[in-house]
């Protein structure tokens, strides 16, 4: 489905999109959640998806994050498709045999030739190749994924691969790390930020200190930015419900995204809270440079801070555009309302 | 957790500072706690009552051996502990690292091989890590009981397995003559590993607990450590904010596997022999009782909860039973305290787990976990640090 | 992440379609194996069976893997040895006179089901209801050291070796079939002797019962609902400690049958007896889909056979690495099981 209607930002140049969604289905048995969904972020952009209840809205999240394989459709990042159907998937399996049966090969025209120790090492280091291969697959390394690349196979992403693709998410019903500090929370944010490794971390190495050093530096800055300044030693499940969510947000901030998803995240908040969160959201998209995504509910946030809004309902798209032709649009009217009696 | 160079405000003065010293000289104190208790144990046990159970050989033999349960619980802790990771088979990287320097070293193996005990404490450990990612990945999807049942099968196997491929293995009878540790002379000095003194054994043991422990406390402090702990918190979570969670699990299964490989190359060479039967599920079971009544997570109280149940299955009971039949109690002289050690064990679990969850040396962490309380308000009580803060 | 499986106790399945599918199978099975050691594997079935029905019925109401529960069984194999030595004082001898025989039966097999169902409430009310909302390790540990307890009270009280049972079913041939030839292929003829009918006819009605039982009844009901969403059944009025109890019951008296019959069938019990059958019990559950109770008695047949088959090849010694594998291949393959329904999402 195209743009049916007048979005500010789709003028004559084409706009930089940080996320394109397209045609993203997802069935669960019978029951088709989203069809069909289009959705295209510009960079810099903030973007609500409303509807009611049941419309597939934390579905199609649940896609664009990885965590849900859609049934069809495609998601790109900055022009890289993420995540989709496979393609080629069939040759997959053979990139796991063939060096190894390639080495047997090679073992068995040496043991032919009389060359026992060779024929024993090829047999050994095919072994070791099919092994390699295997568990590549399964921990799908960059260099797994560069070859797959090369052959034209495409795997959908898995959740932490679209975090380093740079999206960041909070939760619907808060997922915090309850029984760690704020503080770590925030830490594990930065997981794919931090590069010390196990032999750092055994070694004790200067740079995995001084890596650790800054990390927690930047974690403070994470926290004063939300708005949690100097609360990094209580335990998570202390705070208090709105803190919880500005730290959902600070650690998803941690991976420094380019593209933050937030469902729902003024849900259960007093308007207070809600104003203070319209705030910390402009001013990451301000001071930061980064997109955002919501699924929202409460309409003045909606109308207040988005660019542009699109309603789902049903699982389908039936509108899109900017706040005030969004409200005026018959179809989302009747959607949250229901049709006149006649 | 990092190491923080947070000053708490005094209570108990000394204690916080021991506290702190312990914190930022932490393998320092590591090496001086197991110097300690490796010269107090054997000049303990010179002391009566303990002198009349048994003689200070018997007595260090089985500190020794003790030992080696102690590496098995903390290499467990890593994969239960810290990953959260129920594994009920344990025993198999124990029984295979024991098995690989069987094969290495013994010559009754049909593997005339004739490696020495000291590189092979580090192929064994790396043999064991290998075996701990090929039976940690088909876990990598299950939710925990059935991540449970799964481990028990391999649990089950592999000893199965030894057992049963007895043209390779010899069965039953398992492969014996297996070597001990070679040590070369400084000077006139010499140090011979046999079976009658097991003072050198014993030294070689605190050294590994020593350099294992340390290296486990890296870990637990390590983004890896943070990693498994997010992931026992929320696994979802845990990916959504990065986490490879694949990598990250089999990273315990093979850190926890490699510690079981150098207990099992310890004890193979130890013990002289290796038998299947000395991998059942009993063991697994008696590691697992280790580290839930030591309290999981926190290092320490696994090293006391390992040893702690060591001595009592070897000793304690052993002497429950002369003692009361000695005394003629008209019932107790009748119980074989030996032969009840399980129903003690399973008592004691059962207890443990209605009672206090948390273990005997919990972590502040694990028993704010399975409390569920509203811990104290962290912002107004000075920080408490106490051992194995995590 | 595991994906979230909804366990719930299912009455009805796919079942009617596969009829054919199994009678064929069974045919097979049959000449393959040779009469005896198809009656043999039948037997076997029937026990895993009832077993398997516990499992997965204590899986689908509290999602808990009761470990003790293949201990429940070998205590009910020595509660049955101790009614039939103790009260009733009987010999190794088989009793000709079928009323005699039937009420012997009936005077062992009911207080034995009626004493393991109230041992498994104990449990379930001392061991496992404190843990409800703890955190998923605290049952488990439990369980298992429930599982150590049972062992080592039979352990203590009869001793650690094997124990003979009593044979009271006479040796009567209800059927027997000559060895036949198919082409060159040579099938067994055996004997079909009462003690396997009657165990079979036992178990499936045993079954049958519990099917009704939970589709039909009130409690049954009850136990269905609390199954799939124990909030909602509490606030339409659910007792959910009394149902929960209700199931551990019924799993355990089942069980308990369950030992009575291998006592019967295979003359001598042990104290670790519950460990293995225990677990291939738990394996056939999880093969049948657990929380689906037909899954699971299809599995119990399932399962003995292949462990049947695993001995005619020769591989006895390797039935347990057999029926491990299986279990390790299902749970990583199919979770969900024969007859569960198919998973959503991957992690």
């Amino acid at each position: 489905m195209t743009n049916q209607s007048d979005t500010a930002l789709s003028d004559t140049a084409q706009p930089d999109l940080i996320l394109v969604a397209e045609r993203v289905t997802k069935r669960f048995g019978g029951l088709v959640a989203v069809r069909d969904v289009d959705l295209s972020i510009p960079r810099g952009a903030i973007v609500s998806v409303i509807g009611p209840n049941g419309a597939g809205k934390t579905t199609f999240f649940n896609v664009i994050v990885g965590i849900s394989e859609p049934t069809a459709g495609d998601v790109s990042i900055g022009g890289r498709r993420m995540i989709g159907s496979p393609v080629r998937a069939w040759v997959e399996p053979f990139t796991w045999f063939i060096p190894a049966v390639v080495l047997a090969l090679l073992a068995t025209a040496a043991s032919y030739a009389g060359l026992e120790f060779f024929a024993l090492l090829g047999t050994v280091l095919a072994l070791i190749a099919l092994m390699t291969m295997l568990l590549a697959a399964i921990v799908r390394p960059l260099w797994y994924m560069r070859i797959l690349g090369r052959l034209g196979i495409f795997r959908s992403a898995r959740p932490n691969e679209m975090v380093a693709a740079g999206i960041g998410r909070t939760f619907q019903n808060i997922r915090l790390f309850a029984n760690m500090t704020v503080r770590e929370n925030v830490l594990v944010g930065m997981h794919l930020k931090l590069k010390a490794n196990l032999v750092d971390a055994f070694l004790s190495t200067p740079r995995s200190h001084a890596e650790e050093a800054s990390a927690e530096k930047r974690a403070e800055e994470m926290l004063a930015l939300v708005g949690l300044k100097g609360r990094g030693d209580g335990l998570a499940k202390n705070l208090p419900y709105g803190d919880q969510r500005r730290l959902e947000v600070a650690r998803a901030l941690a991976s420094e995204p380019s593209l933050l998803l937030l469902d729902e995240p003024t849900s259960g908040m007093n308007p207070n809270e809600t104003a203070e969160m319209m705030g910390l959201i402009r001013k990451l998209r301000q001071e930061l440079g980064i997109s955002v995504l919501l699924i929202e509910h409460d309409m003045g946030v909606v109308m207040g801070i988005s660019d542009q809004v699109t309603v789902l309902d049903h699982g389908e798209k039936i509108a899109e555009g900017t706040p005030e032709v969004v409200r005026a649009n018959p179809k989302v009217i009747e959607a949250y309302l229901g049709k006149p009696a006649t | 957790m990092t190491a923080r160079t947070v000053a708490p405000r005094g209570t108990g003065s000394p204690r916080t500072a021991f506290f702190q010293f312990t914190r930022e000289h932490r393998s320092l104190s590591i090496i001086l706690a197991w110097v300690v208790i490796g010269l107090a144990l054997p000049a303990i046990v010179l002391l009566p009552p303990l002198s009349t159970f048994q003689n200070q050989v018997v007595w260090v033999d089985g500190f020794a051996l003790s030992g080696v349960y102690i590496l098995l619980a903390l290499g467990l802790n890593i994969v239960v502990g810290f990953a959260g990771l129920l594994d009920l088979g344990y025993a198999a990287f124990f029984a295979i690292g024991s098995y690989t320097f069987a094969f290495a070293a013994s010559p009754q193996a049909i593997t005339h091989l004739n490696i020495p005990f000291w590189p092979m404490l580090v192929v064994g450990a790396l043999v064991a890590a290998l075996f701990g990612i090929l039976l940690g990945a088909p876990t990598l999807r299950l939710r925990g009981d059935y991540l449970a049942i799964v481990t028990l099968g391999f649990g089950e196997i592999v000893p199965a397995i030894f057992l049963n491929a007895d043209a390779y293995t010899k069965g039953t009878n398992g492969i014996g003559g297996i070597p001990q540790p070679q040590l070369p002379c400084v000077g006139s000095v010499c140090v011979h590993f046999t079976f009658l003194d097991p003072f050198p054994f014993y030294v070689t043991m605190l050294g590994i607990l020593a350099v294992v422990m340390i290296l486990i406390y890296r870990l637990q402090d390590s983004r890896l450590g943070r990693a498994w702990m997010a992931i026992r918190e929320d696994e979802l979570a845990a990916a959504s904010s990065g986490i490879n969670t694949i990598t990250t699990k089999l990273l315990a299964f093979a850190l926890g596997a490699s510690t079981a490989g150098f207990a099992g190359v310890f004890s193979a060479s130890k013990l002289g022999n290796v038998t299947p039967d000395q991998f059942q599920f009993a063991v697994s079971f008696t590691i697992l009782a280790m580290v839930v009544l030591g309290g999981m997570g926190n290092i320490w109280g696994v090293v006391i909860g390992a040893f702690t149940l060591y001595t009592i299955q070897s000793v304690l009971l052993k002497e429950l039973n002369q003692f009361f039949q000695g005394q003629h109690v008209p019932i107790l002289q009748n119980i074989d305290f030996v032969q009840y050690q399980y129903l003690l064990y399973g008592l004691a679990l059962v207890g443990m787990m209605l009672l206090r969850p948390e273990g005997l040396f919990p972590s502040n962490r694990r028993r704010r976990e399975l409390h569920q309380e509203a811990a104290e308000d962290t912002e107004l009580a000075p920080p408490t640090q106490e051992i194995g803060d995590s | 992440m595991a994906s979230e499986m909804a366990t719930t106790l299912r009455v009805r399945s796919r079942i009617p379609r596969s009829v054919p599918y199994t009678a064929a199978a069974l045919v097979i099975a049959l000449l393959l194996l040779g009469v005896p050691q198809f009656m043999n594997a039948m037997t076997l079935g029937a026990i895993y069976a009832l077993i398997a029905l516990g499992y997965t019925m204590v899986y689908g109401i509290i999602e808990l893997i009761n470990f003790a529960h293949g201990d429940v069984f070998m205590v009910g194999a020595f509660a049955s040895l101790w009614v039939l030595t103790t009260p009733l004082g009987l010999l190794d001898r088989p009793m000709n006179d079928p009323l005699q025989l039937a009420v012997t039966l009936a005077a062992v097999v009911i207080p034995v089901m009626l004493f393991m169902g109230l041992v498994g409430v104990i449990i379930e009310r001392f061991a496992y209801r404190p843990l409800r909302h703890a955190p998923r390790l605290a049952p488990l540990i439990t369980a298992i050291g429930v599982s150590f307890i049972l062992q080592n009270i039979i352990q203590v009280v009869f001793g650690p070796s094997p124990h003979p049972t009593p044979q009271i079913f006479p040796k009567v041939d209800v059927l027997s079939v000559p060895s036949f030839n198919i082409g060159d292929f040579a099938v067994a003829g055996g004997t079909v002797r009462g003690l396997n009918l009657t165990i079979i006819v036992a178990a499936v009605f045993l079954m049958a019962v519990l099917q009704l039982f939970v589709g039909r009844t009130r409690l049954g009901r009850a136990m269905r609902s609390t199954s799939q969403d124990r909030e909602a059944a509490a606030l339409m009025g659910v007792d959910i400690n009394q149902t929960i109890a209700i199931t551990f019951f019924i799993a355990a008296a089942l069980a308990g049958a369950g030992g009575v019959i291998y006592g019967l069938y295979f003359g001598s019990v042990q104290f670790n007896l519950g460990f293995f059958t225990g677990l291939k019990a738990f394996t056939a559950a999880v093969l049948g889909g657990i929380g689906n109770t037909v899954g699971a008695a299809v599995g119990g047949f399932v399962i003995a056979f292949i462990e049947v088959f695993a001995a005619q090849l020769g591989y006895s010694r390797w039935s347990e690495v057999a029926v491990f594998s299986v279990l390790i291949l299902v749970l990583v393959f199919r979770p969900s099981g024969l007859f569960g329904q198919a998973l959503g999402e991957r992690a």
